[in-house]
């Protein structure tokens, strides 16, 4: 099973996978919240603008939003210099810079997953909160969030699924640097180009595939015990 | 206690122009579905904001359009009990119960807890969740969260209409309990008679968003034809448990000089309460009737008698200090020459007094 053995550089794009898609998971989901929310009970003008911007990334060749990220949050662009010298957060060929990559293409999922559960919650079960004293910030918290709780997790594993697997967006964005930005896919990508790195791709596709269905099985089973909390009285 | 509304609003081409008063108590809203109660109960509640109106409880202005002052629902502390119970499904019943008390100012005891749980019976409920539950022991559950949550006003919308006859009457008494234990004044809407008969004090009838008649229930209910539907008139009889037969499962009740008897109620002897006697389901005779299935026979004489509508005639009868009225044919008037002052027999079968 020496083949097995991972390499101290792949085990480095494994770590930084895991952690790409977990900022880009956490750092997404209140922004989806609140796109949610508008979408699924704002009435404003631009709602269908701001509907489609939010699906952009679903829809553009991963190379095209790459190529807008650079342009935006590169250190050149009007964002990313904005962030560098306020903020200090530089993106461009940076970790921080994937994640923000795998942020913008799982969107639209988490965005779609919770917005459908916010649109099949029943708004008379708000108004009898309201009925009972409880103020629009306390119906949101008490019965509205536990009761979309599903969508929202549903919503969070396929945008850390979609980060796992993000790659041409990433790559044009911020490149395939060993130890910065070769997240898993780019690794793999990178051993198809060298002769004898077939053992290399396959060690770390098959990690891929195990943390992938890992992911699914555990969103099934969350969704299916959210379910069983709140079967519909 | 005194609650005032009036209201102007418009949906689509359907217009709500109301005032009523209540004086505590049980006020009903009555009419046809589709008459507007529902949408002027939550004018009160405050879930629909009205064109225009004023919502006043006890002097105090909860909202009036004139002065621009909206009271927020949530601020109002206006219990509401809905036609579909509502109960929140991630949460046992308990904690439905206990909701509306994190938000009441004053934290309510652990004693007012139990005995609003004793009250609705809803004791051995607490640990299940609402999905379990039946549609009557849901809408008891739903009836124990808005008290608890400490209302200045109970509203209650058509609370029984989701439930078959079973449970309507499983409900009813806990519902008569709440009227006469707690001060809470009640708006009660409703489109049954029978509803209104047993619980409200005060009826406002409400036809095509306007109202259409109020007043004391004994009153409207028994005044003929003029405020309701005319085929469901009838007379409103009070009176008190005299006794119960167990063996044929039967409730007798006192009113006036007479007895009637009524299909099995669960309530101790003493308690009060009113029967609403439909005129069609009354039959007269001019000399007591034997070798008759009906239980009902209570002499009596007539007070007066309507104008023919529709071929039939409404008899008022005085039968021992009540007043009681039949729907015969006009046929059947002249046959038996029918006339006030006359002494004639009320027929009403037990069976058609069930609620």
């Amino acid at each position: 099973m020496d083949w097995m053995a991972l390499s101290d550089a792949e085990w480095t794009a494994v770590r930084l996978s895991l952690r790409v898609a977990t900022v880009a998971m956490l750092s997404s989901l209140p922004v989806a919240l609140l796109a949610a929310m508008a979408l699924a009970r704002g009435r404003f003008w631009g709602r269908s603008i701001l509907n489609g911007l939010v699906h952009m990334p679903l829809i553009l060749p991963p190379v095209v939003t790459g190529f807008v990220l650079l342009i935006l949050f590169g250190r050149r662009g009007p964002i990313g210099a904005f962030l560098a010298e306020n903020f200090g957060l530089v993106f461009s060929f940076r970790w921080t810079g994937a994640a923000l990559a795998c942020a913008v293409m799982g969107f639209p999922l988490m965005v779609r997953s919770i917005r459908l559960s916010i649109e099949a919650v029943d708004r008379k079960l708000e108004d009898a909160a309201a009925t009972l004293g409880a103020s629009p910030a306390w119906v949101f918290l008490t019965v509205t969030l536990p009761l979309i709780l599903p969508g929202i997790v549903a919503g969070m594993i396929l945008s850390f699924a979609k980060a796992m697997g993000e790659f041409g967006a990433t790559i044009t964005f911020v490149s395939n640097i060993p130890g910065e930005t070769q997240t898993l896919s780019a690794a793999i990508y990178s051993f198809t180009q060298v002769p004898g790195g077939d053992a290399g791709a396959m060690r770390l596709a098959l990690i891929s595939i195990v943390i992938s269905m890992a992911a699914l099985m555990l969103s099934e089973f969350l969704a299916a015990a959210a379910a069983r909390r709140t079967v519909a009285a | 206690m005194s609650l005032e509304v009036e209201t102007r609003h418009r949906i689509g081409s359907f217009e709500i122009d109301a005032a009523f008063r209540s004086e505590g108590g049980v006020t009903a809203l009555f009419g046809r579905s589709g008459s507007g109660k529902t949408s002027l109960i939550n004018i009160v509640a405050g879930l629909l904001r009205p064109d225009a109106g004023r919502v006043v409880l006890d002097g105090d202005v909860i909202a009036d359009s004139e002065k621009r002052l909206f009271t927020p629902v949530h601020r109002r502390r206006f219990g509401y009990v809905f036609q579909e119970a509502r109960l929140f499904p991630h949460l046992s019943v308990r904690k439905n119960l206990a909701y509306g008390r994190w938000f009441a100012a004053a934290g309510k005891s652990a004693s007012e807890f139990a005995k609003v749980v004793d009250m609705l019976g809803i004791g051995d409920l607490l640990e299940r969740r609402p999905s379990t539950l039946s549609g009557g022991e849901r809408q008891r559950v739903a009836v124990g969260r808005a008290l608890l949550a400490a209302p200045r006003l109970l509203l209650m919308d058509e609370p029984l209409a989701a439930l078959d006859e079973a449970r309507k009457a499983e409900i009813l008494p806990y519902l008569e309990r709440l009227r006469d234990e707690t001060k809470i004044p009640i708006v009660y809407v409703s489109h049954s008679v029978a509803e209104v008969a047993r619980l409200a004090e005060r009826v406002v009838v409400i036809d095509n968003g306007r109202v259409k008649a109020s007043g004391a229930a004994a009153a409207i209910l028994s005044r003929p034809a003029a405020a309701l539907e005319r085929r469901e008139a009838g007379s409103l009889v009070e009176g008190v448990v005299d006794g119960h037969d167990a063996d044929h499962n039967l409730t007798v009740v006192r009113a006036g000089e007479c007895l009637i008897r009524i299909p099995h109620l669960v309530t101790a002897p003493g308690q009060r309460l009113r029967l609403y006697i439909a005129g069609r389901d009354v039959m007269l005779a001019t000399a007591k009737p034997e070798g008759i299935s009906a239980l009902n026979i209570l002499p009596g004489t007539i007070v007066d008698l309507s104008k023919a509508q529709e071929g039939s005639v409404d008899v008022r009868i005085d039968c021992g200090g009540n007043i009681i009225v039949a729907r015969i044919t006009g046929l059947s008037c002249e046959v038996l020459g029918l006339e006030p002052g006359k002494p004639v027999h009320a027929i009403i079968k037990t069976v058609a007094l069930d609620y």
